[in-house]
């Protein structure tokens, strides 16, 4: 056949047609064979497509097209064959080129610049069906530069005959989006046509386009409300009224006059359709824009309630929907129809079930948090794990959302947090173990509990067992190392923590089992040496520093019922026997010796840690077991010394940080940054002190969180020098570099809870300011009137887990509303010139610059546009008596022209349906 | 305004696609994997609507055919479905009680249709018998440059005798 690839005329002659290559592809089978047979078939079409016969080219084209839109085949290399056959005088070819480039066309393509003037000529072809193709493939792949090449001759179709007129209209909302100042040109004609409606389609059109642009920008469209208001009222037609509708969804939010006015038409339109379509569109406008008037809400709640109890799926959804329109503004329509929604949760179709979840979640207050919760995890239980963990998931979000607002029983939440993790399908191990973290460190009422639940998860080997709940474990162990001070058993939970079972885990949280172990270990070494001076009594410190202090009160309750229970068997003294010690202590170190080679540098580091302290003092205990009865002995011990010090380390809180705290400390006066640091050294003298053997074994290991690597490091330096007062030490730090320390930022009182300084009243101002500064960022909050109350929630301003969004408008919709709007003016100021003008010196100057800008920018482009200079000018005129009418209007624009202030006026909006 | 058009058989296959909103191909293969994915796993009697990346995608089936059109949140989702019925009205009528294989082998056409019930993702003509009317008037057309081209080759195969 072809010799060097070019087209012979064997090749036109012999061509696969497209039914061919169709039968071809589906004779082979998919995969390899198939796949083959395509790129075969593409050899031909690229030699074919070279052909002079532009039979042959179409052909080769239109199997392109085929395979680029159902193979997902590329095509970008054929788009100038496209362009080709678009300026073929056969209609057959010209279609061909058209489907080709409006189904391949990219924005990006060189090609494009070619098919500009043929898109003019089919645009002004005498044939209606080329025009029809031309604004087809127009609507499809419209750039910018072609937005404003034809802008004109689009202009003229805009009042041609009505099968282009439509397709025109159509494509116009594609041009405003890509070349805003086309809306000078072509808006006028735009709304002529709303107004001639002897054309369903032609209308209909239109209405769309209006649509589409009132849902991005409404308020440019407030003067056209009478046009709309009529065609609410008049038209009979569902396709232009569902979008009518729509437009005034958005316009009544901006005026609540026009609200009052097209209210009535729209329950008209409710009762009287029979196009389901068309109700459900006046029952979203009515629950979305109207949901003040309250027979519009209620009329809209009774076909709600029509459309759940139908047999169709389609409309139960759609009522589900409703309600959760309405939830928001009238939640007895909700409450109302509780069971269909509950019901709706055990649906067939998942979708169904989602919207019956989120409904359910809408209904939630803190009055019912406790009982919907509860029936929810029983669906839980019952449902496929996917939704099950849909369902888990909104109870988790929907509980936490506000820093945990809805929950007053805490206790109640994180037992319900334990529950979830125990669900076999329970996927969301990462929020729970957040929130048992989180809730641990934010209230302190509720640790007691939270640690008795975490025993309760360590304890069973068989969730160790289950990879999705490993992350919830290790909230679980970090919580009971943290608080072992609340814990009945401690040395239950050191067993549980070294179950063998944990080789399960994977080394990231089995360190944070490791560093549990070391809390819990120190703790109870403190408990066993130190009796007295340990936790209870620093406690009662903690007491007497902050009087008045709401958690100190249950925390004495606390205390007190710890006491109690101490009669019936617990108690710290009897538990904290020798023998049980020196048990545990063989335990810690049997477990964790093989561990000490773990390749895992993060578990050998903290094994190390744990075994040399649990070495020494076992060496120690066992040594002094004779005088074991005398408590002076023990105080004097090393291990004594050390594990007051790791006790004192371990027992400071270190409470949330909010993310803009280092922001808000002031640099103070003095304090160069930028300065060399030469003089480092002299300053740093003092503090490299040798460190013995027996420390480095036993270095504190903290949680990074902001400013313990400074107290750490003092704690240890005071420990070398004298380390009875480490205490009084870390104060007199905190005192001095006071702005090292990031205050826990719960409230005053909180940040006083680091031991109290020397003297008191010689506080530096700085930390005061501290002080200050963390009281306003403090957002308290407490629910009156419970039974219980609720207690304190530390939160920190601003939305600490949620970033803040920034709604951003597309520029080119500001652009259109703009020229929109400029037009409606000019419109406006010209019908009613007897408006009283109002002067705003400020806002025409700047609005006059922007313009300036705008033109200026592109004055070039627009040169072709004769109208353009005219246009300017009438503006101009117009401009000052507009002022005033768009009172309203001009809010948005004021708003973007960034803070130039205007004489607060008062706002005259023309009723515009009078 | 409607994104895009999707036509996907019951075996997955795709049968046809147009796109009103920008999508790059690689977004394009990858909306058809997900949406069929999602779409086909769907029981037999379930309601025609799914959520799909904060959009809305309706569907429906029609014998061995899924027609699918993605629409914005708040649009209207029974209108989308009419529209999908009208367009399947007036495919029927155009093929003669139309099936898949009507529309493999004439996948242009079932384009050209489309695009006369459609426009830059709006409804553009509610009238079947509007619709018919025009496509049969370019069919004519077609046919007409048909027998034009076909005679000129008749020309160019005798002269290269």
């Amino acid at each position: 056949m072809s010799g060097g690839g070019g087209p012979s005329l064997m090749d036109s002659l012999f061509q696969r047609t497209l039914d061919d290559l169709i039968k071809g592809i589906r004779l082979h089978l998919p995969g390899a064979a198939q796949s083959s047979f395509i790129s075969k078939s593409l050899d031909e079409i690229r030699r074919e497509i070279k052909s002079t016969d532009s039979q042959t080219k179409a052909t080769a084209l239109q199997k392109l097209t085929y395979l680029h839109s159902l193979h997902g085949i590329d095509m970008s290399w054929a788009a100038f064959h496209a362009v080709e056959l678009t300026s073929s005088p056969s209609f057959l070819h010209k279609k061909t080129g058209y489907l080709a480039a409006s189904l391949s066309f990219r924005p990006s393509m060189d090609v494009l610049l070619l098919l500009t003037n043929q898109l003019r000529k089919d645009l002004s072809s005498t044939n209606q069906h080329e025009v029809s193709l031309a604004l087809e493939c127009l609507s499809v792949i419209c750039t910018p530069d072609f937005a404003r090449d034809l802008t004109p001759d689009i202009f003229t179709l805009l009042s041609g005959k009505n099968f282009i007129r439509k397709k025109a209209i159509a494509c116009l909302l594609m041009v405003f989006s890509q070349y805003p100042d086309a809306v000078r040109v072509c808006f006028k004609r735009l709304v002529d046509n709303l107004e001639s409606a002897d054309n369903a389609q032609t209308l209909a059109a239109t209405v769309g386009v209006f649509c589409e642009l009132a849902s991005k920008e409404p308020r440019s469209y407030l003067p056209l409300a009478p046009e709309f208001y009529r065609i609410l009222v008049d038209s009979r037609n569902n396709w232009v009224l569902i979008k009518v509708l729509k437009i005034f969804a958005h316009l009544a939010k901006l005026e609540p006059r026009l609200a009052k006015k097209v209210v009535e038409p729209i329950c008209d339109h409710m009762k009287r359709s029979e196009a389901k379509s068309l109700v459900f569109e006046c029952v979203r406008a009515i629950v979305s824009s109207f949901y003040e008037f309250e027979f519009a809400v209620k009329l809209a709640v009774a076909k709600i309630r029509e459309f759940l109890l139908d047999s169709d799926l389609n409309l139960r959804y759609l009522g589900l929907q409703g309600l959760l329109l309405v939830a928001p503004n009238h939640l007895w329509a909700v409450l109302e129809n509780k069971e269909v929604v509950i019901k709706s949760l055990s649906d067939v179709d998942r979708n169904i079930k989602l919207e019956a979840l989120r409904l359910v979640m809408s209904m939630v207050s803190d009055d019912n948090v406790v009982e919907i919760c509860r029936v929810l995890i029983g669906y839980a239980l019952k449902s496929d794990p996917e939704f099950c963990n849909e369902i888990l998931r909104s109870m988790l979000s929907t509980c936490s959302r506000n820093v945990y607002e809805i929950v007053i029983d805490f206790d109640w939440y994180v037992s319900l947090l334990a529950e979830m993790a125990r669900i076999p399908h329970c996927q969301n191990g990462e929020e729970i173990e957040f929130q048992l973290i989180d809730i641990g460190m934010r209230v302190k009422d509720v640790r007691p509990e939270l640690v008795r639940a975490g025993r309760d998860l360590l304890i069973d080997p068989a969730l160790l067992g289950n990879p999705f709940i490993h992350r919830i474990l290790s909230a679980a162990a970090w919580v009971s190392g943290e608080y072992v001070k609340f814990s009945r058993n401690p040395f239950e939970i050191m067993e549980a923590l070294l179950q063998p079972r944990t080789n399960l885990l994977p080394p990231s949280i089995r360190s944070v089992y490791i560093h549990s172990t070391f809390k819990v270990l120190s703790f109870c070494l403190h408990s066993f040496l130190l009796p007295g001076k340990g936790v209870n009594s620093s406690r009662s410190n903690f007491v007497d520093i902050e009087p008045g202090f709401t958690y100190s009160e249950s925390e004495q309750e606390f205390t007190e019922t710890d006491h109690a229970t101490s009669s019936s068997g617990f108690n710290k003294r009897d538990t904290f026997t020798q023998e049980a010690v020196v048990n545990m202590l063989t335990l810690v170190i049997t477990s964790l010796t093989p561990l000490a080679e773990s390749h895992d540098v993060e578990i050998q580091e903290r094994v190390r840690n744990v075994l040399g302290l649990a070495q020494l003092a076992q060496q120690e205990i066992s040594c002094n077991h004779d005088q074991k009865e005398k408590m002076v002995d023990k105080v004097d011990l090393k291990t004594s010394i050390i594990i007051r010090l790791i006790n004192d380390a371990l027992s400071e809180d270190f409470g949330p940080v909010s993310l803009s705290a280092q922001e808000r400390v002031p640099v103070p006066n003095g304090l160069v940054l930028e300065e060399n640091l030469s003089k480092l050294d002299s300053i740093c003298a003092d503090v490299q002190l040798s460190i013995s053997e027996s420390f480095s074994l036993v270095k504190p290991i903290l949680l990074p969180t902001d400013g313990d690597s400074v107290s750490n490091q003092q704690n240890e330096e005071d420990s070398e020098t004298s380390p009875a007062e480490s205490m009084s030490l870390l104060a007199e730090h905190r005192k001095r570099h006071g702005l090292f320390y990031l205050p826990s930022d719960h409230n005053k009182n909180a940040s006083s809870s680091f031991p109290p300084a020397n003297d008191p009243n010689q506080r530096d101002n700085d930390v005061e300011d501290l002080v200050k500064l963390t009281d306003e960022s403090l957002v308290l909050k407490r629910k009156p009137g419970s039974n219980r109350p609720r207690p304190v929630v530390v939160k920190l301003d601003e939305g600490e887990r949620l970033p803040i969004t920034v709604k951003k408008t597309d520029e080119n919709d500001d652009l259109i509303s703009g020229a929109v709007r400029d037009v409606l003016l000019g419109n406006e100021a010209s019908l009613h010139s007897s408006n009283p003008s109002g002067r705003r010196k400020g806002e025409s100057h700047s609005k006059d610059k922007v313009e300036n800008f705008e033109t200026g920018n592109s004055s070039k482009r627009r040169s072709k546009h004769r109208n353009h200079g005219k246009y300017v000018e009438d503006k101009e005129e117009n401009s000052e008596k507009s002022k005033k009418k768009s009172g309203g209007r001009h809010k948005a624009r004021r708003r973007a022209d960034g803070g130039i202030d205007v004489a607060v006026q008062k706002q005259v909006i023309p009723d515009f349906l009078l | 305004m409607i994104h895009f058009v999707l036509l996907i058989s019951r075996q997955g296959k795709v049968r046809l696609t147009k796109w009103y909103s920008p999508y790059s191909q690689k977004e394009r293969s990858k909306v058809i994997r997900e949406l069929s994915g999602m779409i086909l796993s769907r029981g037999p009697k379930l309601c025609n609507f799914v959520e799909w990346r904060g959009f809305k995608v309706v569907y429906k089936r029609y014998a061995s055919l899924y027609f699918c059109m993605c629409i914005n949140q708040e649009d209207n989702e029974l209108e989308v479905l009419e529209i999908i019925h009208h367009y399947v009205e007036i495919l029927d009528r155009y093929f003669g009680s139309v099936c898949e294989l009507d529309l493999i082998f004439n996948f242009h056409k079932a384009y050209y249709i489309l695009d006369e019930v459609l426009i830059a993702g709006e409804l553009q003509e509610s009238s079947k018998k509007t619709v018919a009317r025009l496509v049969a008037a370019q069919d004519s057309l077609v046919d007409a440059a048909k027998e034009e081209a076909a005679s000129i080759s008749n020309i160019i195969a005798q002269a290269t005798k």
